[in-house]
């Protein structure tokens, strides 16, 4: 059977700025409970998103800036989609890959935990043209 | 986020409390390295911590490494729930001397 037609969770806009991110928080883990997520979940995801938008931070924009970051998240079925777009540059995926875990240094963790919390992850050509567009989908029981 | 930093015999105890995140990492790691400079053993209080990010965890682990350099002790201490679920998805938790309760931390050193 098809996924049904996605349902708008939540749409956010808000600045490159690490300020900004507590509420970014906020709003995705209360859209995410109210899709019947557990907290164990809820929690995951919330981190997920936080890390996600950071890298766009740090790596699109190449630091804090007042250029938008949008995330909308939308559910299909069992499957939460969360879509983070940027107007940045187009950046090379190759450089926000997971560190391997077992070299022990401080950074490059971001990415590995948005890669074990999502059940997938992938770089989509943006259908403005410009920036990069994030794709994360979780599946939800 | 705020932090207090206690000096007992047995080394340093620092407590942070609230979201260690991208905004506040910065002050965490600050904190973090001042004690490591002091050359004492090291316990970090994470009990308050409601909300720890992968940039709060690399403030960790530059003052655990920093701390071993100098032949220091660096222990975690009642970690919480979601704090420790981070430290598991990063495979930290075998990593870092972690004690459940700031007395077993104090009684066992750092």
């Amino acid at each position: 059977m098809r996924d049904p037609a996605p349902k708008r969770v939540l749409q956010l806009r808000f600045s490159a700025r690490a300020s900004e991110l507590k509420q970014v928080r906020e709003a995705v883990r209360a859209g995410v409970e109210g899709c019947g997520c557990s907290p164990e979940a809820t929690a995951d995801i919330v981190l997920a998103i936080d890390e996600a938008c950071q890298n766009v931070i740090r790596h699109a924009y190449c630091g804090e800036c007042d250029d938008a970051i949008e995330l909308e998240i939308e559910r299909s079925g069992d499957r939460l989609i969360f879509s983070l777009a940027d107007r940045a540059a187009p950046i090379d995926p190759e450089r926000v890959r997971p560190r391997d875990l077992d070299d022990i240094r401080p950074g490059g963790l971001g990415t590995h935990f948005i890669r074990r919390v999502m059940d997938e992850v992938e770089f989509c050509r943006p259908p403005s043209g410009r920036g990069n567009l994030l794709r994360m989908v979780r599946r939800i029981s | 986020m705020e932090h207090a930093v206690r000096d007992e015999p047995q080394g340093l105890v620092v407590s942070f409390c609230g979201d260690v995140d991208l905004e506040n990492s910065p002050r965490a790691r600050e904190v973090l390295l001042r004690c490591v400079a002091q050359r004492k053993d090291l316990l970090v209080d994470l009990s308050a911590v409601s909300y720890i990010d992968s940039s709060g965890v690399a403030s960790l682990v530059e003052a655990f490494q920093a701390s071993k350099k100098n032949g220091r002790r660096f222990a975690l201490v009642a970690v919480n729930d979601s704090a420790m679920r981070v430290l598991q998805l990063a495979r930290l938790d075998k990593v870092f001397t972690i004690h459940n309760t700031l007395s077993d931390g104090l009684r066992g050193g750092a």
